[in-house]
Order: structure tokens, then C-alpha cells, then sequence
């Protein structure tokens, strides 16, 4: 397959004090992150909140302006390009956020929602227009179509709004979604339908995916990839089923000793996770920034920041698995 | 011995201008001692109104409030509002709120906060409350010396470590928790369940268990019971639960729950739950059920005993 999107030690710092006498104070969000994406595939990213995997997504799409590192879209870099010239990039990659509710336009009807990135972008007449919205509306499975069409957005219940957010997201077909906890405000029996209906899309569509999210048991639901993130950095890369059953990052293995399965046994056993929560990004610790955390930290991991390597198809950032 | 809580047909209607909502259609269990019942649902089905009830926090639009609840054996819905504010609410049964942390007041001590209801309840002094509150401190592994922190110093985890030891300090017989950990990471969520599980053993506490994690609620969970639009549709002891649940509601909604450790095909369920205002007739969930009869449309599910302390609020199990 070939490769859609790149990016490489992609940084983004948020100045959250201006230096005029003094240095300025960063709050490193993401802090040299790498990923690669092919044609039609998806990945996800998960992380606990405050890891910086929105900023991550929101970085990729441009939404913000990098502060470091590379993205290169299709073979065009774009991480410096001026927003005027990123209006073909807005049409490739759209954004499925996390609340339904918040992210539709209360005083616009579906219909209205749908059409306007198709007027912004100059696409099509009002004739084609209909068409296409019709189109995006039935591959959602919002049918009747011409019902939902004329509906506001509160006359919908969560599961349809992120439908219609999902349709909003197709309708300029574009080559990469992503898609930031799309599921976590709904219910238990809707959110597999969602799931189940992006996946679809991205079969029938051959759009890829990043798929947000801070819960790790839908992830295998939904794509082969997994990105694990802890205080802005990709701690472990790799294909789901290999990381969940032999994870290899302590933190990967944290996270996993923390979700429980639905087993009568549980409520008998204490679980083996570590104390404490992320640090603070403004002043991450040295080094590893799980090293506090820990149970297996050695002496080189309050000193040095530990490379990414590669073992077969997976890649972990912990001085367990490379060479001092 | 009476069972540590008994609540038997419990109502509580509201009244708004849609009409009258039936958040809490007559609800019954029984949950002993050191035990914890969970109650799951997905969202406005009720049990946050459940848990409300039986802590008698009410809103002022409550139309109807009915039924009872049995602590030890006795009726606390015949005790008016002050002698249950004085004897039962932080004395006998306490609550740990949805989002808690967020509910610590900004301008306060943490330890004030702690040893506060043991000021207003129990009638200690300050100073020996605020070294009860270094002990509930300890209790729940923060270090005594943050009495004199305020909540803005604390990370989320131990604001709701704060919020358990507010709540066991009065050392009440049963702890409400509801949602006790939806705001925080996984990691925090499973340090805080190791807690709440040592606290049980340590002092044979009882716990109700709110929660719309199904997999959660086998952290805690000796009963499960599901509600669906008001109503207890099925309420079994965990270990069968978890292998197969019986009601259809109870039985999709399991099927729905994505695990991390096996792969199966996962179900959703078309439709949403009904307006409370205006719940269908017959079995409430019988427009979304595949095994709907004739008579799930016209009339109420009877619950049905399948097994021992298993009951089950479904035509498909009634003779």
C-alpha cells in the first residue's frame, strides 16, 4: 500500500506565558511524535487524557501550526504551508470530534449542515449538491433521507447527530479522517454502531483513519494499528493484537493490567498498576517520563530519553529493549 | 439479621412540563451486608434518580416519592426530613457523587472539608475532627499533611480519594457510589476500585454501586442489577450475569460491551431508550426487543425468581 500521510518528530508546544524579560513557559503537548499512514488503513492512537493525543490530531490536520518536526501529505510537505494554500488539505482530511452536541450548528438544519463545506469548497451545483448530500446521508444510514434532512440537530439523539457529523465528514470524500473520540459520549449499545458504521466507510470508501481514543477495548473493534501515548510521546507502535497480548512497554502493560473484563473474579483481586498520574508537561521529568512510575525503571532512564526501536513490525520507545 | 438495606416498590416520579416523568418505576432489592450490588444502565434510565431517592436528595419538582427503604430493618421513608437528616443521610448511609471532585469547595482545607460532617453529624470538635480527617486521609493513601491543602493542589485522583474519605469518616454501614471514577483515567479508576475493594474488606462495607461500565461493575459487583427506563429488568448475582444474561435488554446490552482480552462479534441495539414521560405500555423495552410477543405490548413483565436470588422482569420466563 502506499503511503498517504508521514509525519516525523512532529512537535507542538503551547505558550501558555509570553517571555518579554523573562523565557517564555511551554507546555509541550506533543513532543516528537512519528507515524506513518497508508492508503486506507487505520490506526489508534490512545492515551490517557492530558497525553496529548487531540493535539496530536489536531496538528495533523493543521488545525494547528507545528512547532517542530515534519508532515508531509501524499509526498507535499505541509507543515509550514500557509492556511490560504491549505484549502485542497482541507478537503482531503476532515475531523469527527467528540461531542455531537457541541460540534453541529443548533440553528441549521441537517440539510444546511451538509451543504455548506460543499458551498465553501465551490463544489457542484444545487442540483449535484442534493445528490451528494442525499448520498453522504444514506451512507450514514440516516433514512428516510428527506426526514432527516429537514430536521435541526436537537430534534436527533447522540448517535444520529455523530452520524450526521460523520456524513458532514464524508461528504467532500476526502482520502483521511480523523477521528477524535467519536464514541465516548454515547451509550454502550450505540457507540458499536457507530463504530461499526466508520468502519464501513473505510472499507467501502478506502478512506484512512486515525481513531482517537482513551479506551483501549474498542480500538481492536476498529483498526490493526495501535499508537500508544503517554505525556505527548509515542511510547508503542504496533499491529492491536501482537500489543495487546504481549505489550512491551511497562506503561502499554499498566494500561492493560487497568481495564477489566467482565469476570466475577475480578471484585477477589487487587490490580498491579502504579500510583501516581502523568506529569505535568510544562516540566516533564528527565529522561523517560514514565520513569517515576515505573516499576521495572533503571538508572539510565532518569538520565536519558530512550529511542524508538524496532523489534519485527512493532516499535517501542524503553531502555528494556535497546542498547545503553 | 435484616438485611443491611431493603428497598421494596421504591418511586420517585418528577413533575416537568412534558408531564410526569417516571424515573424511578418501583424498584426492589435487597443488598446484605459487605456485600455491593451494582446498578447499570445507559444514560436516563434511572439509577442516579435511584440513588438520589434512597439518599433522599430530592429536587423540588418531585411529584411522587413512595415505597420503602429499610435500613437495619427500619423504614426510613416514615422518618421526616430532619430526623433523617440528623440519624440516617452521613450517619448510617453515605454517598459518593458523580463527578465529586468537582464537587470540593474551591476556598476550603481539604481537611475542613473531610472533618465536617463530623462536626455537623456527630458533634466532634475541630481539632479532634481534623485529626479523625489525618486518619480518613491515611485511610484512603494520602499522605496526613495534606489537611492543609486546598483542592486546586490536589490531581484528580486523590480529589476523589478525598471525596471516599469524606464519605467513610462518619463510618456509615453503606457507601452510595455513583460513578465514582467516570471522570478519570484508567489507571487512576483502577487504583481508586483497589481502594474501594481493601475498604470493603478492611471494614465489611456496603456498597452501592452506580456505574454505566458494565465491565467495571465486576471490580465490586456480588449482584448486577440492570435498569432499563426506570425500572430493575433483571438483577442477578454477578458470576451469571457475566456468563449470560438472561432478560433481552440485560442479554444485548452485554453484547454491546467491546473486551479487551477475547475477540467476539459485538451487537448494538436499534432505537433509543423511551421518553419517561410517556413510556410505552406492557414491557417498556418490547419496541426495541427481537423476541417481543403479543403480550409484552399490552401488559407488564412480571418478575420472575429463574434461580436462586436471579429475578428477571420478562414475559419470556413467566408461565
Amino acid at each position: 500500500m502506499a503511503k498517504l500521510l508521514e509525519i516525523k518528530g512532529l512537535k507542538k508546544y503551547f505558550e501558555i506565558k509570553k517571555g518579554f524579560f523573562s523565557k517564555p513557559v511551554f507546555l509541550k503537548a506533543v513532543d516528537g511524535v512519528s507515524l506513518e499512514i497508508k492508503k486506507g488503513e487505520a490506526v489508534s492512537i490512545v492515551g490517557e487524557s492530558g497525553c496529548g493525543k487531540t493535539t496530536l490530531g489536531k496538528t495533523i490536520l493543521r488545525l494547528y501550526e507545528p512547532t517542530g518536526g515534519k508532515i508531509v501529505f501524499e509526498g507535499r510537505d505541509i507543515t509550514h504551508e500557509e492556511a490560504k494554500n491549505l484549502m485542497w488539505y482541507r478537503r482531503a482530511a476532515s475531523l469527527v470530534q467528540q461531542d455531537p452536541y457541541g460540534s453541529l450548528p443548533s440553528f441549521f438544519t441537517i440539510y444546511k449542515i451538509l451543504e455548506e463545506p460543499l458551498i465553501i469548497h465551490k463544489v457542484g451545483t444545487k442540483e449535484e449538491r442534493r445528490e451528494m448530500i442525499y448520498k453522504a446521508l444514506e451512507a450514514v444510514k440516516l433514512t428516510p433521507v428527506d426526514f432527516f434532512a429537514s430536521k435541526y440537530p436537537h430534534m436527533l439523539s447522540g448517535g444520529q447527530m455523530q452520524r450526521v457529523c460523520l456524513a458532514r465528514a464524508i461528504i467532500l470524500k476526502p482520502k483521511f479522517i480523523v477521528a477524535d473520540e467519536p464514541v465516548s459520549m454515547l451509550d454502550a449499545s450505540v457507540r458499536i454502531e457507530i463504530l461499526k458504521l466508520m468502519r464501513e466507510l473505510q472499507e467501502k470508501m478506502g478512506v484512512s483513519f486515525i481513531y482517537i481514543t482513551h479506551d483501549l477495548a474498542t480500538t481492536r473493534y476498529f483498526s490493526e494499528k495501535l499508537m500508544i501515548m503517554y505525556a505527548g510521546k509515542a511510547v508503542e507502535k504496533g499491529p492491536i493484537e501482537k500489543v495487546i497480548a504481549d505489550p512491551l512497554h511497562p506503561y502499554t502493560e499498566a494500561l492493560l493490567n487497568a481495564i477489566p473484563d467482565p469476570e466475577p473474579e475480578n471484585r477477589k483481586k487487587i490490580r498491579h498498576v502504579p500510583p501516581g498520574e502523568p506529569p505535568n508537561l510544562v516540566n516533564p521529568p528527565p529522561g523517560c517520563r514514565f520513569h517515576p512510575r515505573c516499576p521495572r525503571a533503571m538508572d539510565i532512564c532518569r538520565e536519558k530519553e530512550p529511542p524508538e526501536v524496532k523489534i519485527g513490525d512493532r516499535t517501542v520507545a524503553c531502555w528494556l529493549y535497546s542498547e545503553k | 439479621m435484616p438485611a443491611v438495606l431493603e428497598v421494596k416498590d421504591l418511586i420517585l416520579y418528577y413533575r416537568t412540563r412534558r408531564g410526569v416523568v417516571r424515573a424511578v418505576d418501583k424498584i426492589s432489592f435487597i443488598l446484605e451486608k459487605g456485600q455491593t450490588l451494582a446498578i447499570v444502565g445507559e444514560s436516563g434510565c434511572g439509577k442516579s434518580s435511584t440513588a438520589n431517592a434512597i439518599f433522599r436528595l430530592l429536587p423540588r419538582n418531585v411529584h411522587r416519592y413512595e415505597g420503602q427503604v429499610l435500613i437495619n430493618g427500619e423504614d426510613t421513608m416514615k422518618l421526616d426530613d430532619e430526623t433523617y437528616r440528623k440519624k440516617i443521610r452521613w450517619q448510617k448511609i453515605s454517598m459518593v457523587f458523580q463527578g465529586a471532585m468537582n464537587s470540593l469547595n474551591p476556598v476550603l482545607k481539604v481537611g475542613f472539608q473531610i472533618a465536617e460532617p463530623l462536626m455537623i453529624h456527630k458533634g466532634v470538635d475541630k481539632k479532634e475532627a481534623i485529626e479523625k480527617a489525618k486518619e480518613a486521609l491515611k485511610l484512603v493513601g494520602i499522605h496526613p499533611s495534606f489537611v492543609e491543602r486546598y483542592p486546586f493542589e490536589l490531581s484528580g485522583g486523590m480529589k476523589q480519594r478525598v471525596c471516599i474519605a469524606m464519605a467513610l469518616i462518619t463510618e456509615p454501614e453503606i457507601v452510595i457510589l455513583d460513578e465514582p471514577t467516570s471522570a478519570l483515567d484508567v489507571i487512576t479508576q483502577a487504583n481508586i476500585m483497589n481502594l474501594l475493594k481493601k475498604l470493603q474488606w478492611e471494614k465489611n462495607l456496603s456498597y452501592i454501586f452506580i456505574t454505566h461500565d458494565i465491565p467495571l461493575t465486576s471490580e465490586l459487583a456480588d449482584y448486577v442489577a440492570v435498569m432499563y427506563a426506570g425500572q430493575i429488568v433483571e438483577l442477578s448475582p454477578a458470576a451469571a450475569f457475566y456468563k449470560e444474561p438472561k432478560h433481552p435488554y440485560a442479554f444485548r446490552l452485554m453484547a454491546s460491551v467491546p473486551t479487551l482480552r477475547s475477540r467476539k462479534e459485538l451487537d448494538f441495539i436499534p432505537g433509543r431508550p423511551p421518553d419517561l414521560a410517556k413510556p410505552p405500555p406492557g414491557c417498556r423495552f418490547h419496541p426495541r426487543c427481537r423476541r417481543a410477543m403479543d403480550i409484552c405490548k399490552k401488559e407488564e413483565p412480571p418478575v420472575v425468581e429463574i434461580a436462586p436470588g436471579h429475578y428477571v422482569k420478562c414475559w419470556l420466563y413467566a408461565k
